[in-house]
């Protein structure tokens, strides 16, 4: 058994990371700090899952969000797709495996992967909306988010999610408050078969190759883990039984690599994006001075708790 | 469970057959992947789908629902034939060696005695051979015929393995690599856990498919040793504790059990429970049972309880029959039972035939639900669409609904699978009206005491006597009830070797049963929970996780019944000398003296290898593989096919359909599909996202699966012309429903008795209340027969047809 991180103390402590700690902020310059931070590392090791959506609810929980009920859509993935409010979700694929021919069950938890380098900050053109901490904890600041889906587009696994209620993108932040203060993140903390481990990158690749050991007894001769150079590692990792063929875990891709449009694109978006941002400013003032400030009547109001469920109320 | 959920990380093989740990156990199964990871452990799984537990297992095997006993007794043949059963173990340690009177006999599927009239047995001929000692005779060479063990032999040889394939359909390559792996477990150094639930339980006859299992584990030496045993996993926090205090129509708690009609008198009860030796030497521990009834009786009545009274004994009902639930609804379908009480109970989606339960429940003239939740038995007068189509106007029920309170709002002990009772402590205050369940019973019971006090009645004794000395009568405190139910000593208990020392003052906790009377000096509510709450203070209440060498007992964490023995049978963990038959797997040995070591001897502590054998509870001294005339449907376990089977004919008993021991009421015999009208097997159980009908009302839980559905394989949604996610109706004999479609490679035809049986999975956790989507559930469609021993309905084999439908008009 993984040691089990040890509860946390009652009394507040100071948190552990903070703005001194970014190493790269999206469209901004900043300078880094001398000290790099332990990087740390959430492992997820497909071959101990069951898929029992522990660690779906816990995220719900612990970030405070509110998803809709949904349908059956023929399978038991649930909700079907990450959402803003899902930043997690199982992946369940029926498998025949064309050696043994037997059926094999895989589920994925799919969500951010914490790349050491991140397609999405790269892609930001908002400044500072997309933070990355020096111990590899990738972070939206939805304050700073401008909405426009560049992270999407950057994201090598299609994780981020606009919100169609505030138009803002939305992700898995690796629990960096709970981390913060020397907890693990709450999906972790609820998996009930230890199949999601969390501690400094090192830790956890030692603890992969124990597992990968056990599971090459067992006749899985490609084990293996999936941390992908394609993007200078993550800071999710898989233990996956077929680590020769990622894609057939729901189409985990077999070598991300951040898009070349991004780092074309990136300069000239960013200008065009400012441009943007100051010209809608202009046409706000101007707006304001030819008809007023705009009212919030209460029925707007409703509206929008309905929108936004738990969030706002 | 004989062992304990921590135990399960000391095994070398899991075999996960009648249940779906990962699926539905997901916390407690994290013992196996510790297992499989720390020790290597492997992991076997038998289901008719290849489920959540599957995913993660070595290896899989399909079998056709309700044919379990088949497989197993094909296991229990395999090891017999191929000599690997733990010799020293079966030999010493169960009744292989016992004789078996003249005059039993099995033929065709019945054993001797057999009324079809009655559908039941006069079990006269299924007992022993008796010396003119008066014990049993026993030939240790087992050569004698009549040996349960050569009995045994001659009664599974018809299951071999392609016997097996054609009942069950699992392949016979797949049945036998199984079958070496868990014959390697017949060392003395190897052990195999069963992890079974109502996979097992809910069949007519779930009782024998458990017991089939113990069987084979005997003869493996796999009980009462670390990393084995027989675990069935409870499916509600606090199901093993319903069953411990003894909330069945028939029993009283501690598995005592209530006076029949023909035993008028305390004397003819005790008659039939002495519970004498049949073996020299034995312990016989039932012996006991008069102390446990009488402490039982001082704790329901006190004063009232007196040797001239015989202890209360005409306060108790006596039974005509048991009253179990598809009994009661049968009644109440009668006309014959005019009020219900359902507490944390709902019946109309957790009994079989629902059309059946709601006509039933039409004919109340009143309902009571206590409950934290608005439950779908609460609201059966409702109309809900096609998802409950009542007719309110013609419902005359009076429903009142008393919300109480859920297990974070109070404090008590739950009784998990392994029987630890853990103490807990609210973790929030009720919302609105709601109320403790302690203080509504009390209300009850103190409204019902002045009526009676006030008008008289019948037989007002038991109520007005009930011993109700609680500090707030409106409201017994958790604390109050578990010091009750421990049990004190009413006046000082005298030492029987020497009377000139005390063993408990008077008014004192008791330390445990041992200390029990049964001339009335001493109290306990439930005899087997005695050590719970003691001088020492609330034993559950125990935080210490410290586990002396690891061995996974933790034996100062909470409180495990009996007397804080964490592993049942565990003198079995040593040889017939006394030392451990595994020395890295030691659980308690023989010093010379006393046994001892990690574990609360399952023996007298004084008990000498060689002449006390371990099966204390028995009257042999030896665990069972047969088992006299204590089961209704036989002394050994058969293959009886499902009362509604996909097959034309039971391959061993072509000419009896279901168990034929099993209670069928008239009309719901009539009312038995047939595989020519209703050709798919189906099948119920529970998904991982939700707990049984509760949550529902939770919106994370109710987003993780949103809506009712079947599963079916590729196979026949190809046939039917069903899609993936598209509508589908489902329909029995007697009822129908509709639901969204899975189409999964996870289930596939199964081919028995030469054709293809197609299963379809119907899960079971919607209704028509709460924040998912409104659906059905499979008892809607479920037949009306429990098993033989226990009553569960049939809930895990029946028959049904489907087709793809337009989806409902929204």
């Amino acid at each position: 058994m993984f040691p089990p991180l040890p509860n946390p103390s009652v009394q507040p402590v100071p948190p552990k990371f903070g703005e001194q700690d970014l190493i790269s902020r999206s469209a901004s310059t900043i300078t880094p700090p001398a000290q790099r931070q332990t990087e740390v590392a959430k492992l997820i090791d497909t071959s101990k899952c069951i898929g029992c959506k522990a660690c779906q609810v816990a995220c719900l929980e612990w970030n405070d969000m509110h998803e809709e009920v949904g349908v059956n859509v023929g399978v038991y993935d649930n909700p079907p797709d990450l959402t803003p409010a899902s930043w997690t979700v199982m992946r369940f694929t029926e498998w025949v495996n064309p050696e043994t021919k037997d059926l094999e069950w895989l589920i994925r938890k799919d969500g951010c992967m914490h790349c050491e380098d991140p397609g999405c900050l790269k892609a930001c053109p908002a400044p500072g909306a997309i933070v990355q901490y020096s111990n590899g904890i990738v972070d939206f600041v939805h304050e700073n988010c401008i909405g426009c889906g560049y992270c999407v587009k950057g994201c090598p696994f299609n994780i981020p999610r606009i919100s169609k209620v505030d138009h803002k993108a939305y992700k898995c932040s690796l629990c960096s408050d709970r981390v913060a203060v020397g907890q693990g993140p709450a999906c972790q903390k609820a998996c009930p078969t230890q199949a999601i481990v969390f501690g400094t990158k090192d830790e956890m690749k030692k603890w992969a190759d124990i597992r990968i050991a056990d599971l090459k007894s067992r006749g899985f001769k490609n084990a293996g883990l999936y941390d992908p150079p394609g993007v200078s590692g993550t800071h999710v990792m898989y233990v996956l039984h077929h680590a020769d063929q990622p894609e057939i875990y729901a189409g985990l891709p077999k070598n991300p690599r951040i898009s070349p449009i991004v780092d074309l694109w990136k300069g000239l978006t960013r200008y065009a994006g400012l441009t943007a941002i100051a010209a809608f400013a202009a046409i706000g003032v101007l707006h304001h001075l030819v008809k007023g400030p705009n009212r919030v009547s209460p029925e707007d109001e409703q509206r929008a708790k309905q929108l936004a469920g738990d969030r706002v109320s | 469970m004989t062992n304990l959920w921590t135990d399960i990380k000391n095994t070398d093989l899991v075999i996960i057959m009648g249940g779906n740990a990962a699926e539905a156990h997901p916390c407690g199964f994290k013992w196996v992947t510790e297992a499989k990871q720390s020790r290597g452990a492997k992991l076997i799984v038998v289901d008719p789908r290849f489920t959540r537990s599957a995913s993660v297992a070595d290896v899989y095997a399909p079998i056709r629902q309700g044919s379990d006993i088949a497989f197993l007794l094909g296991m229990i043949n395999y090891m017999l034939q191929n000599d690997k059963i733990q010799h020293e173990y079966a030999k010493n340690y169960t009744n292989a060696a016992f004789l078996v009177k003249d005059g039993f006999a099995y033929q065709d599927g019945l054993f001797s005695g057999y009324d079809e009239t009655r559908r039941d047995y006069n079990r006269s001929t299924w007992s022993y051979e008796l010396g003119d000692d008066g014990f049993v005779k026993v030939d240790e060479t087992l050569q004698n015929p009549r040996c349960v063990i050569n009995l045994l032999k001659e009664h599974v040889k018809i299951y071999t393995p392609e016997m097996v394939e054609r009942i069950c359909g699992t392949p016979k390559d797949k049945f036998l690599k199984i079958a070496a792996m868990i014959a390697e477990t017949s060392s003395p150094t190897k052990t195999m856990t069963s992890m079974y639930a109502l996979g097992w339980t809910q069949h007519s006859k779930g009782s024998q498919n458990i017991r089939t299992m113990a069987m084979l584990q005997l003869l493996l030496g796999n009980i009462g040793v670390r990393g084995g045993g027989m675990n069935a996993l409870r499916g509600h926090s606090n199901i093993q504790g319903l069953t411990d205090i003894g909330l069945m129509s028939d029993l009283i708690p501690g598995y005592l059990t209530l006076p029949r009609e023909p035993e008028p008198n305390f004397d003819t009860y005790m008659s039939t429970r002495g519970f004498k030796p049949q073996r020299p030497g034995q312990m016989s521990y039932w012996q006991n049972y008069k102390k446990f009834f009488v402490s039982f009786q001082k704790s329901m009545w006190g004063d009232a309880a007196t040797a001239q009274n015989d202890w209360a004994y005409d306060y108790l009902p006596k039974l005509d029959v048991a009253y179990d639930m598809l009994r009661a609804f049968e009644l109440m379908h009668q006309g014959r039972m005019t009020g219900y009480f359902c507490q944390g109970f709902n019946p109309l989606l957790s009994a079989p035939n629902r059309k059946k339960l709601t006509a039933a429940l039409s004919k109340l003239k009143f309902l009571v639900s206590i409950d934290p939740l608005q439950t779908e038995t609460a609201r059966f007068w409702q109309n809900h669409g096609e998802y409950n189509d009542v007719d309110s106007s013609k419902i005359q029920t009076e429903v009142f609904e008393l919300p109480s309170t859920c297990f974070a709002e109070d404090e008590g002990a739950l009784v998990n699978s392994g029987r630890w009772l853990q103490w807990h402590w609210a973790g929030g205050t009720p919302p609105g009206e709601a109320k403790h369940d302690t203080w509504i019973m009390a209300q009850l019971h103190l409204r019902l005491k002045a009526l009676y006090q006030k008008e008289g009645g019948k037989v007002p004794d038991p109520i007005v006597n009930l011993r109700w000395a609680y500090a707030d009568p409106n409201e017994p405190s958790p604390e109050e009830l578990a010091r009750e139910i421990n049990g004190s000593a009413l006046q000082t208990v005298k030492d029987p070797a020497d009377p000139t020392k005390n063993l408990v003052e008077q008014g004192k906790q008791l330390a445990s049963f041992g200390l029990l009377r049964d001339d009335g000096t001493t109290s306990a509510a439930c005899w087997i929970y005695t050590g719970c709450f003691t001088e020492a203070g609330n034993n559950m209440a125990r935080r210490d996780n410290n586990d002396r060498d690891d061995v996974g007992l933790y034996p100062n964490w909470a409180f495990s019944w009996p007397a804080n023995r964490r592993i049942m049978y565990n003198r079995c963990s040593a040889d017939p000398t006394g030392k451990a038959w595994d020395p890295t797997r030691k659980l308690i040995e023989w010093d010379g003296e006393k046994w001892a070591g990690y574990d609360v001897p399952d023996i007298a502590p004084n008990g000498k290898p060689g002449v006390m054998n371990p099966f204390i509870m028995t009257e042999e001294g030896a665990a069972r593989l047969w088992t006299r005339g204590l089961m209704r449907d036989g002394p050994f376990p058969v293959h009886y096919e499902p009362f509604e089977s996909p097959i034309a004919a039971n391959p061993i008993a072509p000419k009896i359909r279901g168990n034929p021991a099993s209670r069928v009421f008239r009309g719901d015999l009539e009312q038995f599909g047939d595989a020519k009208d209703f050709p798919y097997a189906a099948t119920s159980y529970r998904l991982t996202e939700h707990f049984h009908f509760w949550t529902k009302h939770v919106q994370p839980n109710a987003v993780m699966q949103p809506e009712f559905f079947v599963e079916i394989g590729e196979e026949l949604a190809k046939l039917k012309g069903i899609k993936p996610g598209g509508w589908v109706r489902v329909w029995s004999n007697r009822g129908s429903v509709k639901a969204k479609a899975v189409v999964t490679k996870r289930i596939f035809p199964i081919q028995c008795d030469g054709k293809p049986v197609h299963i379809v999975g119907i899960p079971l956790h919607w209704g028509f209340m709460g924040v998912a989507k409104k659906g059905f559930g499979p008892n809607s469609l479920t037949p009306y027969v429990g098993d033989a021993n226990s009553e569960t309905p049939e809930f895990k084999a029946f028959l049904v047809d489907i087709e793809p439908i337009s989806g409902p008009v929204a």
